[in-house]
């Protein structure tokens, strides 16, 4: 995509595609101890779907069970859109789909990037209009902290010390071509 | 060639699809697939337009379409007031304009309009801020129905481009004919208009589409033919002998659409006046789409709504 940009700006890499396959192999063990493998696991779009896939396969090869994966689109649901803020283009909607309902179910949202909460915010609403789960988790790859919400996560991939400022890149082979995490001044942004 | 989708409306308003780039069309068909969904959920009812205000403002009879708005209005948590030419002050001499700012006093962020006379939500588009949508003007425009058809379409077929499009009946008092034509058009699709001469308007041609003065010849090959309800309404004269004369040469009976492609869809906007413009037979039959149709307008107006709620930027700097 942007890997252009690449080398414009400072970029520091935290993660290489080594280092996220241990992390996602580390969070499952996580979700495994803690739920076995009966979960259903919502990846948040856009770099989410593809986490909470990997995430599904690899639980599925650690407790032989067929773990369900669903996709969230939050745009309807979000903050710092809508027609009481002007200026500003309506995000271009993405599907929504759960392959079972969501009623009693343990739902783990998946997520590349914990930052604000608002995106977390918004998925547990969408979430909750599908029906009532027993219990909603959160994974995610990095939690970069600067939270503006009582929101924590439950499975972390990695912690990092971020500026505010800073940017948090992270790529995954399905989108972006390669896998990796940077830390960067400038560059794509990421919520 | 599939046109790419454009990330947002260019304009605070929809007057009609004639101002529309195909890849405005595309984004619009593309949010309303996703909309779609929200009426499959056990709480059909999303919080994007929470807070706003629309009105409902209808100087001509209509169930369906209003109907279809305030679904699709309230599915996105919008407030909604319906207003109908005869119990409001319309009958009492007020203008248009008049009318529309007076409304204004009560702050609503969208104006849905349907009106009898040509260009009415133009001209309030023009001096109102809030974002007018044209729910049929006159004998001009009906952008929502159009792309309405459009999605049940593309949602059957995959694609416009290259569709074969046959719309039959009252061409000539027809919005919903006009607004098809302009967005098929644009789109990709051919367009067959087959009507008697006296229903048929002139410069055919402009629209982009062919006439033809009988059913047969139109239907050859034909993906899709839609048909229309003679407007009896708006016509001074009488265009044709009889209503039965007009069923025996222009209805789309079973031995008529055996002549389209043998998976052709039949659509119709509604009312529908069996045994006159179509066979009951076709209406109810397995290639008929017709109450898809009002499915996916919903879909169609939502989207429309949630994509004018970003697209005021304009509308704010004029006020």
């Amino acid at each position: 995509m942007d890997s252009g940009g690449a080398a414009t700006q400072q970029r520091l890499q935290v993660l290489d595609g080594e280092g996220m396959r241990r992390t996602l192999a580390r969070m499952v063990a996580q979700i495994v101890e803690r739920d076995g493998g009966d979960v259903l696991l919502v990846g948040i779009h856009t770099r989410g779907v593809p986490l909470a896939n990997r995430l599904a396969g690899l639980l599925a090869e650690a407790t032989e069970v067929e773990v369900q994966v669903g996709r969230l689109d939050i745009s309807l649901y979000r903050d710092d859109v809508g027609p009481w803020r002007p200026a500003h283009q309506q995000p271009v909607l993405k599907e929504t789909h759960l392959p079972t309902g969501v009623d009693k179910r343990i739902v783990y949202l998946v997520d590349d990037v914990l930052f604000t909460g608002r995106t977390v915010r918004a998925a547990l609403d969408t979430l909750v209009d599908y029906g009532r789960p027993r219990a909603v988790r959160l994974a995610v790859l990095v939690d970069r902290g600067h939270r503006e919400l009582p929101i924590a996560a439950d499975v972390v991939g990695k912690k990092i010390t971020t500026q505010r400022d800073e940017d948090v890149q992270v790529h995954l082979a399905e989108v972006d071509g390669d896998d990796g995490v940077w830390i960067g001044t400038e560059g794509r942004g990421d919520g | 060639m599939t046109v790419e989708a454009a990330a947002a409306l260019a304009g605070k308003d929809l007057v009609g699809i004639a101002p529309l780039a195909a890849a405005e069309i595309q984004l619009v068909l593309d949010t309303a697939e996703e909309l779609l969904e929200v009426a499959r959920r056990p709480i059909k009812k999303v919080p994007a337009l929470r807070g706003s205000t629309v009105v409902n403002l209808f100087m001509e009879p209509s169930t369906r379409t209003r109907f279809s708005f305030e679904v699709a209005e309230k599915r996105l948590s919008a407030d909604t007031l319906n207003f109908s030419a005869s119990t409001s002050s319309v009958t009492k001499g007020e203008t248009l304009v008049d009318t529309a700012r007076n409304l204004m006093a009560m702050a609503p962020d969208f104006i849905v309009i349907r009106h009898p006379n040509v260009g009415a939500p133009h001209r309030l588009a023009r001096v109102i801020p809030a974002s007018i949508i044209n729910a049929g003007d006159g004998i001009n425009e009906h952008p929502t129905q159009a792309l309405l058809d459009a999605f049940t379409m593309r949602q059957h077929r995959g694609r416009l481009e290259g569709l074969k499009v046959v719309i039959a009946g009252d061409i000539r008092h027809s919005r919903v004919a006009r607004s098809n034509a302009l967005l098929l058009t644009k789109m990709g699709a051919e367009v067959r208009f087959v009507a008697p001469a006296s229903l048929l308007p002139v410069g055919v041609e402009a629209l982009g589409a062919t006439a033809y003065l009988r059913m047969e010849p139109a239907l050859e090959g034909a993906d899709v033919v839609m048909m229309l309800r003679i407007q009896r309404e708006r016509q001074r004269n009488v265009s044709f002998p009889s209503l039965r004369e007009y069923y025996d040469f222009f209805a789309l009976t079973p031995e008529r659409l055996a002549l389209a492609s043998p998976d052709a869809m039949v659509m119709h906007p509604g009312p529908m006046n069996r045994g006159v413009e179509i066979d009951s037979l076709v209406a109810d039959g397995s290639q008929s789409v017709i109450l898809e149709q009002v499915t996916n307008g919903v879909a169609i107006r939502m989207a429309i709504l949630y994509l004018l709620a970003g697209g005021r930027r304009e509308s704010a700097a004029d006020s």
